[in-house]
């Protein structure tokens, strides 16, 4: 039995935040992954989500559980028609922010992946997407 | 829920974080135990983070800002109860949370916080006559 779940969150605000993070573990506990791999994919959820918000003015989060291929997990697409980044390379380093924060929700939620793309087109917005299997 | 609630436990405020803490509540805890360190001379304050699955990015600013401003108040901060799973995630993520002590449980956090000077508030300083949050 294939066992796929998806499920489109809307972010608008904080509280959506934590909604994001409740809905991914328990995708992440229906996928099988181990605890620390969950909190690794929770944690990043929550960074992206918070970016989302913060950067982005709001969009979406997709949660999907892949199981047909011969990897179990759970892939995060977070989308928002914000203002895009203009420098990628600049947004992924280490304590790079233009916010109030500490830069290291992108890098961060990178290494806490095992997949990672990011694709933005200043004045049109941003995707992230994430996955973190088995 | 509008406010984390703050106990005295001897000479510490401990604080137990039990729930997804969102912007204005961690906000609100700020505040609250500044001005807690204040009225009661308290020389710690631990925070108790057992019951929190993540860490973020976000948490772990609050908790750094938490130990600093109890730092300028003469109070250190000790987090407790970290889950495994918490800190692997943390130090991948890249936050090692320098700024802060931490320990295993609440009993060596105490004996964190113990370790200072003699004791000499046991409880919280109130004026004779007066509140202790009313002192104008």
């Amino acid at each position: 039995m294939i066992a796929t779940k998806d499920d489109t969150l809307a972010i608008r605000h904080s509280d959506d935040v934590v909604r994001v993070r409740q809905a991914v573990r328990v995708q992440a506990v229906a996928a099988g992954l181990g605890l620390v791999d969950q909190t690794k994919l929770v944690t990043a959820a929550s960074e992206l989500a918070r970016n989302t918000l913060d950067y982005g003015l709001g969009g979406t989060a997709r949660i999907e559980t892949f199981s047909h291929t011969p990897r179990k997990g759970v892939r995060l697409t977070f989308t928002d028609t914000g203002p895009g980044i203009a420098n990628l390379e600049l947004a992924l380093t280490d304590g790079y922010t233009t916010g109030g924060g500490l830069g290291l929700g992108l890098s961060g939620a990178r290494r806490l992946c095992n997949e990672f793309e990011i694709e933005s087109v200043v004045g049109e917005g941003t995707r992230i997407t994430v996955a973190r299997w088995k | 829920m509008d406010r984390i609630p703050i106990l005295k436990l001897g000479r510490a405020l401990l604080v137990s974080i039990q729930v997804d803490i969102h912007d204005r509540l961690a906000k609100a805890l700020e505040e609250d135990l500044s001005e807690r360190i204040v009225s009661t001379g308290a020389r710690g304050v631990m925070i108790d983070i057992s019951g929190l699955e993540i860490v973020d990015s976000f948490m772990g600013r609050m908790l750094d800002n938490i130990a600093a401003v109890s730092r300028l108040l003469d109070a250190d901060t000790v987090v407790v109860g970290m889950r495994p799973a918490v800190a692997i995630t943390l130090v991948e993520l890249g936050l090692s949370l320098t700024g802060v002590k931490t320990a295993l449980n609440v009993e060596r956090g105490m004996a964190l916080i113990g370790s200072g000077d003699p004791d000499i508030v046991d409880d919280d300083v109130v004026p004779e006559g007066g509140d202790d949050r009313d002192e104008g």
